[in-house]
């Protein structure tokens, strides 16, 4: 199990025991739980293997009983965690000793549904596929569909900026959402944005999607809705080699079309979740591409020519058109299922989350298994290829001493590499305590500084999710200091004097 | 210039006391609350800084013309999709985000604001940051490049820009309805639920012009589902609504640029409404008491700006409540904490 060790020194002002009496009159007994065994669920987010308890968990039932909960907080130097479903990846939810846990999941109403608006207003413990669930029968959606879609929260789809296999043509979070409640650190109610397309002042609305719960907390979203297409098919072509898998991705977009998704799956992800759903893939190819097409029916026909060229000329050993929407599915089934698969042929998997320019594909996947090899543990890599968001998923065995730490490292390796290669550390997963030191490669003091001033902005006390997102200048200093210590001088091949 | 060059010149800005009115093309100086402080022209930072097609990506300096990142997109067959308003031809990239306008395609594909990847600038210590990247998907750090869009220059000098693309349409046609607005409001809800290839729409005196992108048979398909009759030179309607050189705009009037719901009703305001955006973006002219319109509007959950013409010295947007000012005055100095950069541009005390 791995420790976080927040920058920061905040601890409330109030013991433990005062703290839980002072928020029991807010939200009633029934909802502070500070015994150990209640707290023990809430001890890790998604990112399991790093966990801490709080000093209680509250869940509070109302807008108002938040504000309460953060005006008692604020008043008495009370860190605060909020946490929806704790779906998470990048432990962004993971609890913060002296502090407590402010649990959302209570907030679970659609409040209205407005279809000649197209919108709805919901509670941000919802769940993601839930909206889309109750507004099918108007033939709407709601468009981000992140691979937790069926568990985790809209909520937390904010704080993170959540993203999905359909964000190339449809965008993040950010893009379809119109406004949003929020509660300050003080326990004030702000609206951002409206049930309109923009709103005059500061881009707030932008400012807090992915701010991963540090500059307030969210308590209602409104979503824009989109109507379903009319048509929307896959093709599935299967490629003897990444490279030319990776040149097909580039030539789809050339030739401009806008899939509506554009997946890669390398060799042992197909294998693992062959194994898994029987999806019909190609258990001998180097790697597969799904390359989904949506719109009017006119409109998907046109492009499955085009498209069906193009892989043609990109060296498709073989290409499968889904001939109706069971196909379809089944083809996604595999892509949605990768990461379970791949939980099946290893004990443990660690998910890495970077971004790449698409023509660093092939130059990154040599990277990738250099480095693979280096650590002594093996990859398998998933791909949204069409928005260059790779997740390699790193296999390993917790139980085996310094394994974890062993894959971490690699894992903060790939990130590096992505950035060297023009990317970033994270495409939708958000940074949390696991990618805090890649943060100190991405950016500059100059920019961190700024993080921390907007960060004081909105909470000058650091009282809400400390230490997470955003590093110290001094960690910083410390990180960047270990790296070359630790023999990982950058291009260690070249000579030094 | 250079990116440094815009940096020292903020640097001494601060030092003597002196704010900043940053300027490009010149042709947004109208947008905003009147320009106060010196003229700082940054338009001779310039020039494309990458671009390549199959990335979906384009970054350019701040003083790179419009029209000139448009024409490179086009021999590409891409374009920005966001449509933002050429006022004159030298109108600059860096112009364009600091005022955060978007056109006619806005509701169907995104505005300026959903299109920005990262933006370099530099802030009101004179230090040069770098936020976003040239990526399609980054949640790295908080999204500060796009808090820039509609910050009209008052929390930094926007150097650069990275901004997202897509393949251009390869067809678009025009229909024409004759319909009341109330029927044209209803008639763009219903069409909003139906997966039919929109991208503009135009409401004024009786008049309804919906403009439909995609491919060939897709846009036929449409035109099928929508009826009507077709538009031929459809171009020159688009694009004076998009620069806002149609005749509705002509003249010294105030012009009041509402936003609300799509759906909302017509809002019996005196005087003529022209309506884009599937009924989101409603445009009146004429003197109106600030207050009866805003009331007027907060009842269907819209809002109002004075865009152009009439007092430009008095506040231009509504009013945030007290929370909100007191976050937007802290972030503007948490870039800019001497107020060099564009003071009173946005808000009179900002």
């Amino acid at each position: 199990m791995a420790t976080f060790a927040p920058d920061t020194r905040i601890r409330s002002a109030l013991a433990p025991g005062a703290i839980v009496d002072r928020l029991i009159p807010v939200v009633g007994e029934d909802h502070v739980l500070h015994r150990p065994e209640q707290l023990a669920p809430y001890e890790c987010d998604g990112l399991s293997a790093y966990r801490s308890v709080p000093l209680a968990v509250v869940l509070p039932g109302s807008v108002e009983e938040v504000c309460e909960v953060m005006r008692v907080c604020s008043e008495n130097g009370v860190p605060v965690v909020a946490r929806g479903a704790g779906t998470g990846l990048s432990g962004g939810a993971l609890p913060y000793e002296h502090g407590i846990l402010l649990v959302l999941s209570r907030f679970n109403r659609i409040l209205s549904i407005d279809p000649d608006n197209r919108l709805a207003v919901v509670q941000p413990g919802v769940r993601n596929l839930a909206i889309s669930e109750a507004v099918s029968n108007l033939g709407l959606y709601y468009a981000p569909d992140p691979s937790s879609q069926i568990a985790c929260s809209i909520g937390g789809n904010v704080a993170e900026n959540a993203g999905g296999v359909h964000c190339l043509k449809y965008g993040l979070t950010v893009h379809n959402i119109l406004a949003l409640k929020v509660v300050t650190v003080d326990g004030e109610l702000i609206e951002v944005g409206g049930p309109r397309l923009d709103s005059p002042g500061y881009d707030l609305l932008a400012l807090m999607t992915g701010s991963e719960g540090l500059l307030g907390v969210v308590v209602e979203v409104t979503v824009r809705l989109l109507p379903k297409p009319a048509s929307a098919r896959a093709l599935l072509a299967s490629f003897d080699d990444v490279e030319s898998a990776g040149r097909a991705v580039a030539d789809i977009i050339s030739a401009g079309v806008l899939p509506a998704g554009l997946e890669m799956m390398d060799n042992p992800s197909i294998r693992a979740t062959e194994d898994f759903v029987h999806a019909g893939y190609p258990v001998d190819a180097a790697a597969i591409l799904i390359c989904e097409l949506d719109g009017t029916a006119e409109e998907v026909d046109d492009q499955i020519v085009q498209v069906r060229d193009v892989l043609a000329k990109a060296g498709a050993a073989q290409v499968r058109l889904s001939n109706d929407e069971a196909e379809r599915i089944r083809f996604w089934s595999g892509r949605k299922n990768a990461f379970p698969a791949v939980g099946r042929i290893s004990p443990d998997y660690y998910c890495i989350d970077g971004t790449i320019p698409r023509r660093a594909l092939g130059s990154i996947l040599s990277e990738i298994s250099r480095l693979s090899e280096e650590y002594g543990l093996a990859v398998a890599n998933v791909f949204h290829a069409g928005d260059g968001n790779l997740h390699p998923l790193i296999l390993y065995d917790a139980n085996k001493p310094g394994e974890f730490e062993r894959t971490e490292t690699l894992g903060g390796r790939i990130l590096e590499a992505c950035v060297a290669a023009g990317g970033t550390i994270t495409g939708e997963h958000g940074v949390g305590v696991e990618k805090i030191n890649q943060m100190c490669v991405l950016f500059g003091d100059a920019e961190l500084e700024q993080f921390h001033r907007v960060k004081a902005a909105f909470d000058p006390e650091g009282l809400l999710n400390p230490g997470k997102a955003v590093p110290t200048l001094a960690r910083c200093a410390e990180f960047n200091a270990m790296h070359v210590h630790g023999g990982q001088v950058p291009f260690p091949d070249i000579e030094r004097f | 210039m250079e990116y440094a060059d815009i940096a020292e010149r903020v640097g001494e800005a601060r030092a003597a006391g002196a704010p900043l009115s940053i300027r490009g093309g010149g042709s947004k100086e109208f947008i905003g609350r009147t320009p106060q402080g010196e003229a700082f022209d940054v338009s001779s930072c310039r020039g494309i800084v990458d671009y390549d097609p199959s990335e979906l990506v384009i970054s350019a300096r701040c003083g790179t013309p419009l029209t000139e990142l448009e024409a490179l997109l086009a021999e590409h067959g891409q374009m920005l999709p966001f449509e933002a308003p050429v006022y004159a031809p030298d109108a600059t990239i860096g112009g364009a985000v600091a005022a955060g306008l978007s056109g006619p395609r806005r509701p169907w594909t995104g505005s300026l604001r959903d299109f920005v990847l990262g933006a370099v600038c530099v802030d009101g210590r004179g230090e040069l940051l770098r936020f976003g990247g040239r990526v399609m998907k980054n949640v790295a750090g908080y999204d500060l490049s796009r808090v820039m869009v509609g910050a009209l220059g008052t929390l930094g000098v926007i150097t650069e820009v990275s901004f997202k693309v897509l393949p251009a349409p390869r067809v678009e046609r025009t229909r024409v309805f004759e319909f009341d607005e109330a029927r044209a409001i209803e008639f763009l809800a219903s069409a909003g639920v139906t997966p039919v290839p929109l991208s503009a729409s135009c409401h004024l005196d009786g008049e309804l012009y919906v403009r439909l992108s995609g491919s060939e048979s897709g846009v036929r398909a449409g035109e099928e589902v929508l009826g009507g009759e077709r538009v031929e030179q459809d171009d020159d309607l688009w694009r004076s609504l998009r620069n806002q050189t149609h005749p509705f705009f002509a003249g010294k009037l105030p012009t009041w640029r509402l936003s609300v719901p799509p759906a909302a009703p017509p809002l019996g305001l005196s005087g003529a409404c022209l309506t884009e955006w599937g009924g989101a973006l409603r445009w009146i002219r004429g003197d109106h008491d600030w207050e009866a319109l805003q009331a007027t509007l907060s009842t269907v959950g819209g809002t109002s700006t004075l865009f152009r013409n009439g007092d430009r010295g008095g506040e231009v947007f509504p009013a945030p409540d007290a929370v909100t000012r007191r976050l937007y005055t802290r972030l503007k100095e948490s870039f800019d904490p001497d107020r060099i950069l564009n003071p009173g541009r946005l808000y009179g005390d900002l």
